[in-house]
C-alpha cells in the first residue's frame, strides 16, 4: 500500500510505550500504521518518528548506545517529522545533570538541569501533575490547542537550551522552564501528551498531519 | 499560573466491576470501569486510581484486562493498587497501561522492594500507600502509626518516620489514608496529612473521609496535600468532579478546569 503511512514509536526498553501508541492510534487516520519498535529498519522506514522515554538519563543513554538506536534517532531527527516526549526531549541536549552527569545526544547545546527550588520550600519534586504550557511561538503542533492549556507532567529535570530561539513553550514551577522546543522538523515536549486528555490528543493529531518543509 | 492541585476519583474494583461498600458491607455496584473512567475523564478528573479489593489470582487477571481496556480509551494517568508485591506485579500493571502503582503492605514487609521498584521502573511510577491511625500518647501529642490489613493490624511504625523513609528509598509520591476517617464522610485527618506533607519533599495525596466538597478544599489548604482522592461522593452522582473543581477554584485553589 503505497499510501500507507508508518509512524514508529521508538522502543529502547525505557518505559511502557503502549499509552503513547494508543493515544496516537486514537487520533490517526485509517491509512496510518503505528508501530512500537526497536528495529533500526522501522525507524529508517518510518514517515514520522515518536521518541518517548522515562526513567533515568544514564539508563536511557546506555540503552540507546548499546542498541545503536542513537544514530538512527539523530538521522531521523534531521530528516522527518520527529516528536520527542519527556526523556525523549532531555536526551537531545548536550548533557544531563542527572546521575552525577551524563553525556547525551548533543543535538542541541545545553543541559537538562535539576530543579533548584531552595527559594520555594512549598513546591514538590517530582514536578507531578497538570501545568500550563505557554506557547512562545506559533507552531503547527500547537494548532487548536488554546494558549496556556494544561498538560500532564512528571519529571525532576528540565532542559535549558543555549539557543533560545528553539523554545516553543514554557511552564512555571517556582522558576520558568522550557517545556517544549521546536526546530525544523523536530518538536519535543517535556509533558506527556499521551496522558494529557484532549490537549494531548490534539497534539498527536497535529503531529500526524504535520508536513514540515 | 503554576501546577494545579489534583482531584483523583478512586475506583474500588471487584471482579471487573466498580463497587463501593460502606465500611465493607452493603457493596453497591457503581458500574463498568471503562464507562466510569470515561465519565470522570470528561468531567476533568486529573487522574484515576483503581484499587483491587479482592486480589485473588483469577481476579488479578480480570483487573489486568480492566486496566488495559481503560488505558486504551482514557488518556489521563492511571494508578493501580492492591496486592502489588513483586517487581513482576509492577511490570504487569505498567505493561497493562498503568502509569503508577500503589504499594502498601509489601513496603512494610520488605522495604527493599520499594527501592528495587524505584530503581527498576523509576520513582515517577511508585506511589507508597500509607494507612495510618492515631494512637494515644502519654503527653496527649499527635502521633500516628501505620496499620495493615485494612486497619486491623498495627505495626508500631510511626507514620511520619515511615513517610520520610519511603521518600529516601525513592518513592515518587505518598497516598496517605486515615483509617480513623475512612468511610466516615467527616473530612480528611488534616493534622495527619499536614504532618506528613510538611515532612517530605515529594507530593502527598490526601485520602479517607471526604463527605463534602469543602473537605476536598481543606485537604489542600489545611492538609497541604498536592492532590485529593475520593470515591463515594463522585460515584453516585452526589457531586461531579467539575463541581468539586469549581468549589476549589472559588476558594483560590489552582485547578485544571
Amino acid at each position: 500500500m503505497a499510501d500507507q503511512k508508518l509512524i514508529t514509536v521508538v522502543d529502547y526498553g525505557m518505559g511502557n510505550l503502549r499509552s503513547v501508541a494508543k493515544a496516537a492510534e486514537h487520533v490517526a487516520a485509517p491509512n496510518t500504521r503505528i508501530c512500537i519498535s526497536q528495529k533500526l529498519q522501522d525507524i529508517e522506514d518510518a514517515d514520522a518518528v515518536i521518541f518517548p522515554g522515562q526513567g533515568a538519563a544514564k539508563a536511557c543513554m546506555q540503552a540507546l548506545q548499546t542498541s545503536g538506536i542513537d544514530h538512527a534517532i539523530l538521522k531521523s531527527a534531521a530528516e522527518k517529522p520527529f516528536l520527542g516526549i519527556c526523556m525523549g526531549l532531555q536526551v537531545l541536549m548536550t548533557a544531563s545533570e542527572e546521575n552525577q552527569g551524563v553525556n547525551c545526544l548533543n543535538l542541541y547545546k545545553g543541559h537538562a538541569k535539576a530543579f533548584d527550588l531552595a527559594d520555594f520550600p512549598k513546591l514538590k519534586i517530582p514536578h507531578m501533575g497538570w501545568n500550563q504550557i505557554h506557547q512562545t511561538q506559533d507552531h503547527p503542533l500547537w494548532h487548536q490547542i488554546p494558549q496556556d492549556s494544561r498538560f500532564y507532567f512528571v519529571h525532576s529535570y528540565y532542559v535549558a537550551p543555549n539557543d533560545r530561539s528553539i523554545i516553543a513553550g514554557t511552564s512555571r514551577h517556582g522558576i520558568t522552564f522550557t517545556s517544549a522546543i521546536a526546530h525544523n522538523n523536530l518538536f519535543a515536549i517535556q509533558a506527556h501528551p499521551e496522558k494529557s486528555s484532549a490537549a494531548g490528543l490534539q497534539l498527536f493529531k497535529n503531529f500526524l498531519h504535520w508536513n514540515p518543509q | 499560573m503554576s501546577l494545579a492541585k489534583r482531584i483523583i476519583p478512586c475506583l474500588d474494583v471487584d471482579n471487573g466491576r466498580v463497587v463501593k461498600g460502606v465500611q465493607f458491607v452493603d457493596i453497591r455496584d457503581a458500574g463498568d470501569p471503562v464507562e466510569v473512567a470515561k465519565r470522570y475523564d470528561q468531567q476533568g478528573a486529573d487522574e484515576i486510581t483503581f484499587l483491587d479489593i479482592t486480589a485473588t489470582a483469577h481476579q488479578r487477571e480480570t483487573l489486568v484486562h480492566v486496566v488495559e481496556e481503560v488505558a486504551n480509551q482514557v488518556f489521563i494517568p492511571l494508578t493501580v493498587g492492591g496486592g502489588i508485591r513483586s517487581l513482576d506485579d509492577v511490570r504487569t500493571m505498567l505493561n497493562a497501561g498503568a502509569d503508577k502503582v500503589a504499594i502498601n503492605s509489601a513496603a512494610i514487609f520488605n522495604p527493599g522492594f520499594v527501592k528495587g521498584a524505584c530503581d527498576t521502573f523509576g520513582s515517577q511510577c511508585i506511589v507508597i500507600a500509607i494507612d495510618a491511625k492515631k494512637v494515644n500518647t502519654a503527653d496527649g501529642s499527635d502521633k500516628w502509626e501505620i496499620f495493615t490489613h485494612g486497619g486491623r493490624k498495627e505495626t508500631g511504625i510511626d507514620a511520619i518516620e515511615w513517610a520520610k523513609k519511603m521518600q529516601a528509598l525513592g518513592a515518587g509520591e505518598l497516598l496517605v489514608t486515615s483509617m480513623d476517617k475512612d468511610g466516615t464522610k467527616s473530612g480528611f485527618d488534616l493534622p495527619l496529612t499536614r504532618a506528613i506533607a510538611d515532612s517530605v519533599s515529594i507530593p502527598v495525596i490526601a485520602s479517607g473521609g471526604v463527605g463534602t466538597l469543602e473537605d476536598l478544599c481543606d485537604g489542600i489548604t489545611e492538609g497541604h496535600a498536592e492532590a485529593v482522592l475520593a470515591a463515594s461522593i463522585f460515584h453516585f452522582g452526589e457531586h461531579s468532579v467539575i463541581e468539586a473543581k469549581q468549589t476549589m477554584q472559588q476558594q483560590g485553589i489552582e485547578v485544571r478546569l
